[in-house]
């Protein structure tokens, strides 16, 4: 089998896989990192987005294979030990999370937007967050959290 | 693990694209940002043997631009189109088209050519290049052609391009100078970032005294591949786009189409939203238009 190298939230890892190994399967199943969920398989949900080398992705449409070589974040990545990133904080503080299934996606979507458009409108960070879905509908307090942590982020 | 087994090979160079392409005998597909393909893969609705990885051909990737065409590489990603001041200036459909494809994150990995070579008859790159006559470039090691889009685009999920053959560059022509460009892209669909059910893409240029002098229409979603619209727009042309003209013109859109009917929309339905999409387009891309060349008077001024 192939073997695949990358660097995950800062740890150089690497492992033996199919070619046909998602990237998603690969950081649940073999690295345990189970932070980033799996909603609907074909990228449409965005529960699995994980960075890719700084841009935000859906895990579950990629393969191992894929980025060898690249440094990929996930939400287990964020928190510097027991203090969470301002995102996650704006989260809590928020109530931009229910079931919480749908979350690490919105995370990883949301650091990303603020990365690039540190000042986004509402109206920008719904159009932002089109990719990911919220079964829980509770879209309004993402937006929120979004916006609290797009101030404490230094946008 | 939900796709088929099959063999994965990184290749760096063009060459070892199409050689492996040679060789494999029709069993071997093209993989660049794979936002539909590995999904394909996963319902097993595509079951290659040896999958072809383009990321790492740095000679696939890139826009370059003359002074009538703009140039881009096949695996170009779509969001580095979307960010790109060169596609901005030049070809401003296609930068209207962009933000509805997909998703930012399937965006972010996804490509141009990949788009394209996927085939989706609703794809919004697809319609754009068909608006815009686009013309492809295809590399084999028999050697390269380059194809019209009408006669790359043959149906749903089929292309002109043989089983060895890669899609390396799509020319988009620049519109031409001294005019007021407008563009509008517009769709419905079911949700944001869904495929679309019906689309149209418009680009308008008009003359000081307002006359329309340039115009690239085409439709999606109402036929098997998106079709541009030619004798709306030459019935058009040299007019002022007037509401009554445009509605009487985009009714010459409708013996073009042929829509199916499935469960998203009846045929009858695809073939009205399209006419009455493609009126209210070019209007608007006409007063964008407008606005374009009164903001520029008022900049000349001051």
């Amino acid at each position: 089998m192939p073997t695949v190298s990358m660097t995950v939230n800062g740890k150089p890892v690497s492992g033996e896989v199919e070619a046909r190994t998602l990237l998603v399967q690969f950081l649940r199943d073999q690295l345990r990192l189970t932070g980033t969920h799996v909603g609907c398989d074909t990228s449409q949900c965005g529960a699995c987005v994980v960075h890719v080398d700084g841009e935000s992705a859906k895990s579950c449409t990629m393969l191992a294979l894929q980025v060898d070589g690249a440094a990929i974040t996930t939400i287990e990545g964020l928190a510097n030990g027991e203090t969470l990133h301002p995102m996650q904080e704006a989260f809590r503080n928020n109530h931009g999370l229910q079931c919480g299934f749908c979350t690490p996606g919105m995370v990883m979507s949301a650091i990303d937007l603020v990365k690039k458009n540190p000042k986004a409108s509402e109206t920008e960070i719904r159009e932002w967050l089109e990719g990911n879905i919220c079964r829980c509908t509770g879209y309004h307090n993402i937006v929120k959290s979004i916006q609290e942590a797009a101030g404490n982020m230094g946008g | 693990m939900k796709a088929a087994v099959f063999d994965y090979s990184r290749a760096e160079s063009l060459d070892e694209v199409l050689a492996i392409l040679s060789d494999a005998g029709g069993e071997a597909r093209i993989i660049a940002g794979g936002q539909s393909l590995v999904a394909m893969m996963a319902m097993r609705l595509a079951r290659p043997e040896i999958l072809i990885d383009i990321n790492h051909v740095e000679a696939l990737a890139g826009i370059g631009t003359t002074s009538a065409v703009v140039t881009i590489r096949a695996c170009t990603r779509q969001a580095a189109a979307e960010k790109s001041v060169v596609i901005a200036a030049d070809i401003p459909l296609l930068a209207a088209a962009l933000p509805h494809v997909g998703h930012i994150q399937t965006r972010n990995r996804g490509t141009i050519g990949g788009s394209l070579a996927h085939g989706d008859p609703t794809a919004e790159i697809l319609l754009t290049a068909m608006a815009l006559r686009a013309e492809v470039v295809l590399a084999s090691t028999h050697g390269i052609r380059n194809l019209q889009i009408a006669d790359f685009g043959l149906g749903p999920m089929q292309t002109a391009a043989a089983d060895d053959e890669c899609l390396t560059e799509i020319r988009f022509p620049i519109p031409p100078l001294g005019l007021s460009i407008g563009t509008v892209v517009d769709e419905i669909s079911p949700k944001a970032g869904d495929y679309a059910v019906v689309g149209v893409a418009v680009e308008v240029g008009l003359d000081d005294a307002g006359i329309c002098r340039h115009l690239r229409l085409a439709a999606s979603g109402a036929s098997p591949v998106p079709v541009s619209a030619n004798p709306v727009e030459a019935a058009l042309l040299g007019s002022t786009l007037g509401s009554a003209d445009v509605a009487g013109a985009a009714r010459l859109l409708d013996p073009l189409l042929d829509p199916e009917s499935d469960v998203q929309a009846s045929a009858a339905y695809r073939r009205r939203v399209a006419v009455g999409m493609l009126a209210r387009a070019i209007e608007l891309a006409r007063d964008r238009a407008l606005d374009r060349s009164q903001n520029q008077t008022k900049g000349d001024l001051t």
